[in-house]
């Protein structure tokens, strides 16, 4: 198959998936609720709507190219990067880092994907911006909680722009025998990940009975989360014919991604407890923020890059 | 005044797109009624934000009240204060050449509109709250008929910080108390505390 066809049956697979359960979604309003708000069911449909906007989004950058997932990718690390500092403490002296970062690092990190320079983007940040804000920061002459302040400012672009940025940087491998279909790894990895998310979801409805840590999330089950990471890894395995991977190696692959992206989401979980709030925003209906949906994607992005970088990039 | 109404609206969305504006109603509601919209002061958009962040029904008959040593030193802040946001200035000088600024805020309450003021008096550089200034006691107790509404405006101080050049993209939170108003035989000291408190409880835990 070429790559558009390929696209063309993941994509109608999707769309086909997604209709049903909008269908399942209308009914169930219309059969249990159908005059009155229902938390359960109305929270239900506004994710599967923002399931849509998010699936046409994605679709859109892929059919436009390269520049467009780049530039779809600078635009989500830019807002979860606004979600994350937003919810931090900063003081005035951090003014010019958190200048630097969102109008000279992010957009940087982006340009040097699109540019093709892997050397320079791999350390971009955990080097240079690992530096250099700090002394910025100290030149705002503020030292109360500097450590903490500079340690914040960094771990926002970690997350928000450099983990990010590895889902873009998929398409600048070279794998032998799968030129130009790079853009098919970003959907493996976007549907594996955030399939994961939506089956712990449901088996975490379903079957789950035992809290991981209800001190970071009330919600998340060792049930829901075998459940949905065994699931997901059936649906990456069963996704090995868009890779350059063996069915056995798809699955692998998935199974690391999805503990990956689980850990991703326990991980911001903590950070926002900490912060006593329940999302990062209230950008996405249904969803919370930007960075509540890809913080999962944001610890998968770079193990799954290197892994494919270390075993398949000749 | 149409092509005012067309800047303003203009300017309105360019704020909240920059900042992600999410107006939180905790204890009052965005109704039509008159009323004193007192927040913390840490930026000079504070009252755009505010005033942005109201639907437009409301936000025709919300009048910002603002310093006029600041706003009337150029042609261009006068047009933006007067023209585009119909603001009440007034004198914060010891001189106040420009008459009483509780009675230029009471005429503005008397004429129906709504006012959006900063007790605090100043921009505030630091972390807390400032002392009210008594003006929001005698407002209150001239005008019975108006509520009092606690604003907390969070985060817009860390887009653009005094002195900034540029501003950061970062979001922001309004968020509206509940109403007040002044019991009978309050004391001056009493109410303005009371305020404070109000407003406070509506600020995030500090970390």
């Amino acid at each position: 198959m070429t790559l558009n066809e390929t696209l063309r049956v993941v994509f109608g697979g999707i769309f086909a998936f997604l209709a049903i359960a909008s269908i399942i979604g209308a009914l169930l309003k219309f059969r249990l609720a159908p005059n009155a708000p229902h938390d359960a069911i109305d929270n239900l449909n506004a994710r599967i709507k923002a399931w849509w906007a998010m699936i046409l989004l994605i679709g859109g950058a892929v059919w436009i190219g390269r520049g467009g997932i780049i530039a779809l990718f600078a635009f989500i690390s830019l807002q979860s990067l606004r979600e994350f500092i937003s919810l931090t403490h900063t003081r005035r002296g951090d003014h010019r880092a958190l200048l630097w970062s969102f109008f000279f690092f992010l957009p940087v990190q982006y340009w040097l994907i699109a540019i093709n320079w892997y050397g320079l983007f791999s350390i971009f940040i955990p080097v240079y911006a690992f530096l250099l804000l700090p002394i910025s920061a100290s030149l705002g002459s503020d030292t109360t909680r500097f450590l903490e302040r500079a340690a914040k400012v960094q771990w926002g672009l970690m997350i928000c722009v450099y983990c990010l940025s590895h889902v873009p940087a998929l398409l600048t491998l070279e794998i032998a025998g799968y030129e130009g279909r790079n853009a098919l790894l970003i959907v493996f990895l976007i549907l594996t990940t955030q399939s994961s998310d939506v089956f712990q979801y449901v088996w975490g409805k379903l079957i789950g009975k035992r809290k991981i840590s209800v001190a970071i999330s009330p919600s998340k089950t060792l049930e829901g989360l075998v459940g949905g990471v065994l699931t997901s890894t059936a649906v990456g395995a069963a996704l090995w014919w868009i890779t350059p991977f063996a069915p056995w190696q798809a699955g692998l692959i998935a199974l690391t991604i999805n503990i990956m992206g689980f850990f991703g989401g326990f991980v911001l979980s903590a950070i926002k407890r900490d912060r006593g709030v329940k999302d990062w925003g209230a950008m996405i209906e249904g969803h919370g923020g930007m960075l509540d949906r890809v913080d999962s994607i944001s610890f998968s992005a770079p193990v799954f890059f290197h892994l494919v970088r270390y075993w398949w990039v000749a | 005044m149409a092509i005012e109404h067309f800047i303003a609206a203009f300017l309105c969305e360019f704020v909240k797109l920059l900042t992600g504006v999410r107006a939180l109603w905790r204890g009052s509601l965005p109704e039509d009624r008159r009323r004193i919209y007192f927040a913390n002061h840490r930026s000079h958009c504070d009252f755009v934000l505010i005033w942005a962040a109201l639907p437009s029904p409301l936000r025709r008959r919300t009048r910002p009240v603002a310093g006029a040593d600041y706003w009337l030193t150029s042609a261009l802040r006068r047009y933006i204060i007067n023209r585009l946001f119909r603001g009440v200035l007034v004198d914060r000088s010891a001189g106040r050449a420009q008459g009483n600024p509780v009675d230029l805020m009471g005429a503005a309450l008397s004429a129906g509109d709504s006012l959006i003021i900063f007790p605090e008096g100043t921009r505030n550089l630091g972390d807390d709250l400032l002392p009210f200034k008594s003006g929001l006691y005698h407002l209150a107790k001239a005008h019975p008929e108006a509520e009092l509404l606690p604003v907390w405006i969070e985060n817009l101080g860390r887009v653009m910080p005094k002195g900034a050049l540029l501003p950061v993209p970062l979001l922001c939170s309004l968020t509206f108390g509940a109403a007040l108003t002044l019991a009978d035989g309050e004391s001056k000291d009493g109410f303005l505390q009371r305020a404070r408190d109000a407003l406070l409880a509506l600020a995030p835990p500090a970390d």
